[in-house]
C-alpha cells in the first residue's frame, strides 16, 4: 500500500479521532491559525470543551461559584470541564505551562478523556509539553500544503456511528501487537504508550474501514500517524543487526512464545513511517532538548508576576482562584466606604457585622524575578588572537550595553595557554566588565575544555543561587590543551566533548559562536553536542554578531 | 471505577517494584524515587500499589484519615464516630499546585458567608496513612518543595497564617516520579527519599510485546485479564502483611551494622540517612523473604536503590551512581 499523501493522512486522522476518540485519546495538531486549520477543525468532533493555557484549577475541577455563594448566602458549587470525561480542546498549547500539562496528563490517563492539542509554535524549539505530546495518539503537520490539496473534510455522521459499532468486536492480533512494538524500537522510541497508541489507531482504522480484522493497512497508517513524529533515530540507522539480541524470554512469563522472524515485516511499517517523518527531523531533534529543557515556561529568567513570594506589589481585585491569597486589609479598606450603604435596615446599631461583596476581595501579588547571567567564554588563544578577537571583543561589549540595560549579570572566562580563567565572576557592573575584557590579552594554545569546564561551574553555582545561566562560546575550535594542561589535538578534543556532553546534561543553555576565519565543521559537531546553536559569522561585524546573539538568546 | 492495573500484572521494572513493595512493608524507609523515561509505567505502579494494599479503617468524615476518633484533629467537623474502611489514600500532587492546596488554608469561603474562622484542609492531610504521588517532581516549584521537606521530616502539618493556628498528622510515602533529562532534584529533596530507583524502557522487544499485550488485554478483556492476576495480587498482599507483622521480631546480627557503616564510608555517602535507610531496606527485604534474621545478601539486594541517590554530584562521571554503588558493593561486601 503506498503512504497516503499530506491530505488523505489529514482526513484518515480526524475520521480516526471521530470513531474512537477514548482509544486515540486525541491529536497534536500543529498548524498556525488560518483557513487551512479551520478546514482540519472544522471535522474535528462536536461539542468538544474549550480550554486555554491560562485555565485555572476552579475552571477545570470545580470549586466554589464565589460570586453565587455571596449572592445568596448559601455554598454554590461549579462544575470543573474535567468533571465528565468527553473530548477537550486546547488552544495555543505551545504556550502550555508544565503545571497544565501534569494536569491533562493525569486526566488523560483516566478513562473516556480525549485532547486536541492546537500547537501554534512558529519556532522549531515551540511545541507541546512533553508529558502531553507522549500521550495524544494522533500528529497532524500540515505544514505548507497548498489550498488547492485540500478539500472540505465530511465525516458522515452515520458511518462513524457504524465504524464506532464495529469497535467493540475488533481486537489487535498478537502478531500486530508484536510488530508496532518493534517498529518502535526500531525508531528509539523508548516511551511504551507509542506501541500501545499506534494499535489502538490500528484497531480504529479497522473499523473505519469495515474490515473484520486488523490487517497490514491498519499498521502502516497506525506507523505514519501515531509513530513517525515520536522517532528519535531515522529509521535508516537503525539496521536490525545494530540491535541487542532479544535475550531469552523471562521464565514463566505467559504468551512470550513469539521468537524473532528471520525477515522481519516491519520494514513495511518503517517505510510507511518514513514517508510522514518530518524532513527536518534531525534539525527538531537538536532544538527538542532545549524545549525539554525549558519545561515549557517561556522566558527564562523573565520577571514572573507570582502570587506567593517576592516582592510585594500592589494588591489587585479578583476572585479567590486557584489558591491566591487574599490580601484582607485591602479588601477591608474596599469595602470599608460603602458599609453604611449596605447595612440592612433595621440592623442593630450595636451589632458588627461586615458587608463585604464579591467586587470588594483583593488579592496578593508579589513581583519574583529570576536574574539571568550571561557567561562569557572568549577564546583568547594565539589563533584566535590573530584572526578575531577584537572582533569578539566589539561583540561582548554590544551585548553588555543590552545586559546592562535588563539588569542581567555578566560573568567572562578567557581561556589561553594551558588554563582557563574566570576573568570577571558573576557582576551586574559594567565598567568593571569593559575594563577587563579590554585588558583581556590574546595569544598561546587553546585550552578548549578547560575553558568550558569553567563556564559549566560558573553556570552550576549561578544557578544554584538561583539565577539562571546562559553560556556563550567563542571560539575558533581548534583546541590543543587538554583539561590537565597538556598539549596534544587527540586528548583536547575529547576532553571538550566530554564536558559538552556535562554541558547538555546539565540543561545549561549554550550558544557557540564560530570566530575562526572558515567555519569548523568540528566546532558545529560540538556544538551539537552540547545541543547548542551554532553560528558561523566569518568576517562579521560586531553590530551583526550582536544582533544574531541577542537573537539567539531570546533577546 | 474500573480497578486499576494490577501490580503483579507488571512487566519487568523489578527494581521499582521491590522498592514499592519495601515502602508497603515498612513505610519508615522514607519514600521511593522513580526516574526515568516516559511511558515506562511509573504511574501505574503507584496505583496498582495502592490498591493491592489492604484497606486502612478510619473514621468517617475525618479529614486526616485518623484511625481513631481521638486522633481526629479539633479544627474539623466533629466525626460521626463509625469507623469504616477505606482503600489506602494515593493523592496527587500536580505540578503548579499553591501552596494553599498542599497544606491548607483559611476556608475562605465560609469565612465570607458565615462569618467562621475555619480550616480547608490541603493535599497533606487527604495524604495522612497514605501515599504521596509526584509526577515530575524535578519540576516542582521550590518554596512547594521545602514545605514538603518540612512535613516529611516532622510527620506534622503546621499551619500559621491568616490568624489560623493548625496542626495535624501528615504522616505518608513520598513518592516521586521524573525524567531526569527535564531537570535535576535538589540534593537536599534527593536524600529525603528513602529508596531511588532507575527505570528504563525495555530495550528486547519481547518485553515490550508483553507489555502491549497486556494493557491491550486489560482495556479490552478486563474481566478476564483481572481474574487472572487477581490471585497473584492477593499472594503478594499476604506477604507484604506477613512481613510487616515480622519485621519487630527480626533480629540485626552486628557484623550487618558493621557492613552497612563500611559500605556508606567506602561510597562517601552524605549524612547518616544512608545508613539507617540501607539498614531499615534490608530488615524489610528479610522480613519479605522470611528470613529470621538480615544477612549480607539483603543488605546487597537493597543497597543500590537506597544508597545511589546520595552519592555526591560529580558532573563528569558519566558512568552513573548505579555503577559506582555497584562498584563498590564488590568491593567491600565481597
Amino acid at each position: 500500500m503506498e503512504p497516503l499523501s499530506p491530505w488523505a493522512r489529514i482526513e484518515t486522522a480526524l475520521a480516526l479521532l471521530a470513531v474512537d476518540p477514548a482509544g486515540v485519546r486525541g491529536l497534536w495538531l500543529r498548524a498556525r491559525a488560518g483557513p487551512l486549520r479551520d478546514r482540519i477543525t472544522a471535522a474535528l468532533p462536536r461539542g468538544a470543551r474549550k480550554l486555554h493555557p491560562g485555565v485555572e484549577d476552579a475552571a477545570l475541577f470545580g470549586g466554589v461559584d464565589l460570586v453565587a455563594t455571596l449572592a445568596q448566602g448559601r455554598v454554590v458549587a461549579a462544575q470543573g470541564l474535567l468533571a465528565v470525561p468527553g473530548m477537550l480542546m486546547l488552544a495555543m498549547a505551545e504556550r502550555c505551562p508544565p503545571g497544565l500539562a501534569g494536569r491533562l496528563a493525569q486526566v488523560l490517563d483516566a478513562p473516556g478523556f480525549a485532547l486536541v492539542a492546537l500547537d501554534e509554535g512558529a519556532e522549531a524549539d515551540e511545541g507541546l509539553p512533553p508529558a502531553l505530546a507522549d500521550r495524544l495518539g494522533l500528529f497532524l503537520d500540515p505544514g505548507d500544503l497548498a489550498w488547492a490539496e485540500t478539500a472540505e473534510i465530511r465525516l458522515d455522521g452515520e458511518e462513524v456511528a457504524a465504524a464506532r459499532a464495529r469497535l467493540a468486536d475488533l481486537t489487535v492480533p498478537r502478531e500486530a501487537l508484536a510488530r508496532l512494538a518493534r517498529a518502535a524500537a526500531a525508531m528509539g522510541i523508548p516511551s511504551l504508550r507509542a506501541p500501545l497508541l499506534a494499535a489502538a489507531v490500528a484497531r480504529a482504522h479497522a473499523a473505519w474501514r469495515g474490515a473484520a480484522a486488523v490487517a497490514e493497512p491498519d499498521l502502516q497508517v497506525a506507523a505514519e500517524l501515531v509513530l513517525a513524529h515520536r522517532a528519535r533515530i531515522l529509521p535508516e540507522e537503525a539496521a536490525p543487526p545494530d540491535q541487542p539480541p532479544p535475550p531469552a524470554p523471562e521464565p514463566g512469563d505467559p504468551g512470550a512464545q513469539t521468537k524473532a522472524d528471520p525477515a522481519p515485516p516491519e520494514d513495511i511499517l518503517l517505510d510507511a513511517a518514513r514517508a510522514a517523518l518530518p524532513a527536518d527531523l534531525l534539525a527538531r531533534l537538536a532544538t527538542l532538548r532545549q524545549v525539554r529543557a525549558g519545561s515549557g515556561s517561556g522566558g527564562t529568567g523573565a520577571a514572573r508576576k507570582g502570587n506567593h513570594r517576592g516582592r510585594p506589589l500592589s494588591p489587585q481585585p479578583g476572585r479567590p482562584q486557584s489558591g491566591r491569597r487574599i490580601d484582607l486589609v485591602a479588601t477591608l479598606r474596599a469595602a470599608a466606604p460603602w458599609q453604611a450603604l449596605r447595612r440592612p435596615e433595621g440592623a442593630q446599631a450595636g451589632r458588627l457585622s461586615l458587608a463585604i461583596r464579591a467586587a470588594d476581595i483583593r488579592l496578593k501579588r508579589y513581583e519574583e524575578t529570576s536574574d539571568r547571567v550571561l557567561i562569557f567564554a572568549v577564546d583568547a588563544s594565539g589563533s584566535s588572537a590573530l584572526a578575531r578577537l577584537a572582533e569578539a571583543k566589539g561583540a561582548v561589549e554590544l551585548l553588555l550595553a543590552q545586559a546592562y540595560a535588563r539588569r542581567d549579570h555578566v560573568a567572562l572566562i578567557a581561556f589561553r595557554k594551558q588554563a582557563a580563567e574566570l576573568v570577571l565572576p558573576p557582576t551586574r557592573s559594567l565598567v568593571q566588565t569593559k575594563r577587563r575584557l579590554a585588558g583581556l590579552a590574546g595569544g598561546g594554545g587553546t585550552p578548549l575544555a578547560a575553558g568550558l569546564r569553567l563556564a559549566l561551574t560558573v553556570a552550576l553555582q549561578a544557578r544554584a543561587r538561583g539565577m539562571t545561566p546562559t553560556v556563550a562560546l567563542l571560539t575558533d575550535g581548534r583546541g590543543n590543551v587538554g583539561l590537565d594542561g597538556s598539549p596534544g589535538r587527540a586528548q583536547a578534543e575529547e576532553d571538550a566533548q566530554r564536558i559538552a556532553r556535562a554541558l547538555r546534561a546539565s540543561t545549561v543553555p549554550a550558544l557557540v559562536i564560530d570566530i575562526a576565519n572558515r567555519p569548523q565543521p568540528a566546532l558545529g559537531a560540538l556544538a551539537q553536542m552540547m545541543a547548542a546553536p551554532y553560528l558561523a559569522l566569518p568576517r562579521a561585524d560586531a553590530q551583526k554578531l550582536s544582533a544574531v546573539l541577542s537573537q539567539a538568546l531570546g533577546g | 471505577m474500573t480497578q486499576p492495573f494490577p501490580f503483579s500484572a507488571i512487566v519487568g521494572q523489578e527494581a521499582m517494584k521491590q522498592a514499592m513493595v519495601l515502602t508497603a512493608i515498612d513505610p519508615g524507609i522514607g519514600g521511593v524515587l522513580v526516574f526515568g523515561d516516559r511511558g515506562t509505567g511509573k504511574s501505574t505502579a503507584v496505583r496498582a500499589l495502592a490498591a493491592l494494599l489492604p484497606p486502612i479503617s478510619v473514621v468517617e468524615g475525618c479529614p486526616v484519615n485518623a484511625a481513631r476518633i481521638e486522633d481526629c484533629p479539633d479544627w474539623a467537623p466533629p466525626p460521626s464516630g463509625r469507623i469504616i474502611a477505606r482503600p489506602t489514600p494515593v493523592i496527587d500532587l500536580p505540578l503548579g499546585a499553591t501552596e494553599d492546596r498542599v497544606v491548607g488554608a483559611l476556608d475562605i469561603e465560609r469565612a465570607l458567608t458565615r462569618g467562621e474562622k475555619a480550616f480547608e484542609p490541603g493535599l497533606l492531610a487527604r495524604a495522612n496513612r497514605g501515599y504521596l504521588y509526584i509526577d515530575e517532581v524535578n519540576l516542582l516549584e521550590d518554596h512547594i518543595v521545602d514545605l514538603l521537606l518540612d512535613v516529611a521530616q516532622s510527620g506534622e502539618n503546621v499551619v500559621e497564617r491568616e490568624g489560623l493556628s493548625i496542626r495535624h498528622a501528615a504522616r505518608f510515602v513520598l513518592v516521586g516520579s521524573g525524567n531526569p533529562e527535564e531537570g535535576e532534584l535538589r540534593p537536599q529533596l534527593l536524600d529525603r527519599f528513602g529508596l531511588s530507583v532507575e527505570v528504563r524502557s525495555p530495550r528486547d522487544i519481547e518485553t515490550r510485546v508483553e507489555v502491549m499485550r497486556r494493557r491491550d488485554a486489560y482495556e479490552h478483556a478486563n474481566a478476564a485479564f483481572m481474574k487472572r492476576w487477581r490471585a497473584q495480587d492477593a499472594r503478594l498482599r499476604k506477604a507484604i502483611l506477613a512481613a510487616r507483622e515480622a519485621l519487630p521480631g527480626l533480629k540485626t546480627p552486628g557484623a550487618v551494622l558493621h557492613d552497612c557503616a563500611a559500605l556508606c564510608i567506602a561510597l562517601g555517602s552524605d549524612g547518616l540517612r544512608g545508613e539507617l535507610t540501607l539498614l531499615r531496606a534490608a530488615r524489610a527485604q528479610a522480613a519479605f523473604e522470611g528470613a529470621a534474621s538480615v544477612t549480607r545478601a539483603h543488605l546487597k539486594a537493597v543497597a543500590p536503590s537506597a544508597l545511589s541517590h546520595r552519592l555526591r554530584r560529580d558532573p563528569l562521571d558519566e558512568a552513573g551512581a548505579g555503577t559506582r554503588v555497584a562498584r563498590t558493593l564488590e568491593e567491600v561486601l565481597p
